[in-house]
């Protein structure tokens, strides 16, 4: 078994998990949120810890990637999108969110260099890189079908739709025009994910259709089974979808 | 070394009493008062964090000048 | 010279250049920068709107600049009881230009702008006045301008005008940079008082020695006084520094009616019992002694006929209006003092309010981007001391018979800030 290819699809459900995680504990940051067991200065550290965490596994994810030989992905494809190869959208969504998150944290380091607007303004864009994650996500991913990543998916949307409520309701209604299009985009993007993805990833050939490079396919448009796969007795999905 | 507030940047979010409760207390309504005494050498390093852990970059440190006579600003009118 | 020095020639009409020229001579052509400074701080002459800062430190910070520094000549009197600034602006502003030609040359400034409260269109239509008498100023290698700052007792605060130059908002910013080192377009600006600014006109004349000639040998020179409340004769008043306020009352044909106390210092300043008064000299260091400030230079009679609780509820409910509302302490505090002072005014207080007020004053003092707390502060603490016993008497027994007169402690017609 090639461990580079599982390591990468656990790894970026992981990054998933963390971001989401990140992004609700930030939240309740800016909510005040505090306890006696968890004061402000430890949420706020979680919050820190989880993003860089989540950073960490991003490495993994994007590393392991790239050593897997199976599809053509260059470490450049990680952090410039649409260049490489190997479904260039899908892909190249990945390197946009990993471009954002990248942002996000670098800024944070350098906090008070910037300048605490500089760095407010910046770090909004980390709302951004969770759907765009996300549809990488299902673009990319060999595991849309599976029940437990269903379930990252739906967990991950669930909080974080919550989070954006309780954002969007934290100080209003003040800006009332701008939450109100925070709500409104948060929901049309469910509803699109919905309603696309019977159609996309989990409908038929979408391994050609999402750009597969054509020597990875078979005619009929799946994919060739990897002979490594099949030498070791590989079950689930009998190949990468 | 001493810690002073910027008071125009300061939201109350009160995480440096937490970091620092030897030299910042909270005021009734959540904003911080500091001792204007010298920052002892064991306290150098929470005081750090305590800027670093602002939500608002509203603290920092500088060098060893007292407050003069409560009111540091001379400023006219 | 005797007095009067800055109100000499003054009388009902706009002194015009040609009458400027006849009562001051002309203004030395070229005024040597180091030497202006140095005559300046031989003169300890201190900024006069209030703060009391020595000039002569301001002015070489600004000169160290390596950008060509702003002159902002403060003419926006946010202190509701002060006209002295006016009356120079609007009777003698070919001094106060003087002046500011001075500094500005001292200073390396090319940009001269006079900062006026947007509702004092008289200040206004006279300095326009003065200046087109100085064609010079309208575009030559130094260039004067008038400039309207939104009303409100913060926006003449120095860093507040920088920042209305800068950006629109009229509201103090923190303190660094010092607008000395970065304030207009980033430059070295100076900020000074009008009457600061009258000063350095005569100084750059006559020098330090003769500006010394009378006052204190610590406070050298003159000051103007704005005297309100119940005296015969109130206005503006130019006294020289270690005058005291009996002599001062005197000349202003004395008190009308039964003083209870004087406020000195204005609404960020001190009350004083009148028994004391008398005997008060009026420079930094005899105010000290009682706990006092000359600062913006007004003083005010309060006749024992007016309700002082009913006063200072008026007036630190207009306090807390005034304040830009940016930061924390100063917004609760100075809201919960006003609360305070209305319900002692109405009979309602709680049994805690001296204390609680007390507390108040102390997180106040020290705890914004300026001084306006510290200046409620100043005037709350001294009303505890004094008022004690009318304060007392109206949290018990609710509203007095003065209450309802005429208000002695005027405040503008204000609308609550968003």
């Amino acid at each position: 078994m090639k461990a580079e290819w599982y390591l990468t699809r656990a790894s970026g459900a992981v990054v998933l998990i963390l971001l989401s995680a990140s992004v609700v504990i930030g939240i309740a940051g800016v909510g005040r949120l505090a306890s006696r067991r968890w004061p402000r200065f430890a949420v706020d550290g979680l919050h820190r810890s989880t993003s860089l965490l989540a950073v960490v596994f991003l490495a993994v994810h994007v590393l392991t990637a790239v050593l897997d030989g199976f599809a053509p992905i260059s470490l450049l494809d990680a952090v410039v999108p649409f260049v490489g190869a190997y479904r260039p959208l899908w892909l190249g969504l990945g390197a946009v969110a990993c471009d954002l998150l990248l942002a996000v944290v670098l800024t944070s380091v350098v906090r008070h260099r910037l300048g605490h607007r500089a760095w407010r303004a910046v770090h909004w864009l980390a709302y951004g890189s969770w759907p765009v994650a996300v549809l990488h996500g299902l673009g990319t991913g060999s595991d849309v079908r599976q029940t437990w990543m269903t379930v990252v998916y739906v967990g991950g949307a669930a909080s974080m739709t919550l989070g954006i409520v309780a954002r969007a309701a934290l100080g209003w209604p003040s800006h009332a025009a701008r939450r109100m299009l925070a709500l409104g985009v948060a929901g049309v993007f469910v509803l699109g994910v919905v309603v696309w993805l019977p159609s996309g990833p989990l409908g038929g050939g979408w391994a050609r259709r999402s750009g597969t490079p054509a020597r990875l396919l078979a005619p009929a448009g799946a994919l060739i089974p990897d002979r490594r796969l099949l030498t070791t007795g590989h079950r689930h999905g009998g190949g990468r979808t | 070394m001493r810690i002073a507030v910027d008071p125009i940047a300061c939201d109350a979010h009160g995480l440096c009493a937490e970091l620092l409760p030897e030299v910042i207390v909270l005021d009734e309504w959540g904003y911080p008062v500091i001792a204007d005494a010298k920052l002892p050498a064991r306290l150098e390093g929470l005081a750090r964090r305590a800027v670093s852990a602002c939500p608002t970059l509203a603290l920092r440190l500088k060098a060893d000048t007292p407050a003069v006579n409560g009111s540091r600003r001379r400023t006219g009118r | 010279m005797s007095l009067p020095r800055l109100l000499r020639g003054l009388e009902d009409v706009p002194l015009d250049r040609d009458g400027h020229g006849r009562v001051h001579g002309e203004l030395p052509a070229d005024t040597d920068g180091r030497a202006l400074v140095a005559e300046l701080r031989r003169a300890r002459l201190r900024g006069r709107g209030g703060g009391g800062f020595p000039l002569a430190i301001k002015l070489k910070a600004v000169r160290r600049g390596r950008r060509p520094a702003v002159l902002v000549v403060n003419g926006c009197e946010g202190e509701p009881l002060s006209i002295k600034d006016h009356l120079l602006l609007t009777r003698l502003p070919h001094l106060v230009i003087d002046g500011a030609l001075a500094l500005a040359r001292a200073a390396g400034a090319a940009d001269i702008r006079f900062a006026l409260d947007e509702g004092d269109l008289v200040g206004d239509d006279m300095l326009n006045w003065a200046l087109d008498a100085r064609p010079e100023l309208r575009g030559g290698r130094i260039a004067a301008t008038v400039a309207a700052v939104p009303s409100g007792y913060v926006s003449g605060q120095e860093t507040g005008l920088v920042r209305w130059h800068n950006e629109g908002v009229a509201a103090p910013t923190s303190v660094p940079p010092r607008v000395t080192e970065r304030g207009i377009g980033r430059r070295p600006t100076l900020v000074s008082n009008v009457e600061t600014v009258a000063h350095v006109a005569l100084i750059a004349r006559h020098g330090a020695e003769w500006f010394a000639q009378l006052g204190t040998a610590e406070e050298p020179g003159t000051a103007l006084v704005t005297l309100a409340g119940a005296v015969a004769r109130p206005g503006v008043y130019e006294i020289a520094l270690g005058t005291r306020l009996g002599a001062l009352l005197d000349t202003a044909g004395g008190a009308v009616q039964e003083i209870d106390a004087y406020l000195v210092g204005g609404y960020a300043g001190t009350w004083v019992p009148a028994p004391r008064a008398g005997a008060l000299v009026l420079c930094e260091a005899g105010l000290r002694a009682v706990g006092a400030r000359l600062g913006s230079g007004v003083i005010l009679a309060l006749p024992t006929s007016a309700c002082p609780v009913a006063e200072m509820a008026r007036v630190t409910r207009w306090l807390a209006s005034e304040s830009s509302g940016q930061c924390g302490p100063c917004v609760r505090g100075l809201g919960a003092i006003a609360d305070a002072f209305e319900s002692i005014a109405a009979g309602g207080a709680r049994p805690s309010v001296l204390d609680d007020l007390t507390r108040w004053c102390r997180l106040s003092r020290g705890r914004g981007a300026c001084a306006h707390p510290d200046g409620v502060a100043q005037l709350v603490t001294s009303a505890l001391d004094l008022f004690s016993v009318d304060l007392l008497d109206h949290a018990r027994h609710g509203p007095c018979d003065a209450c309802e007169r005429p208000p002695q402690l005027t405040v503008p017609a204000f609308a609550l800030r968003g």
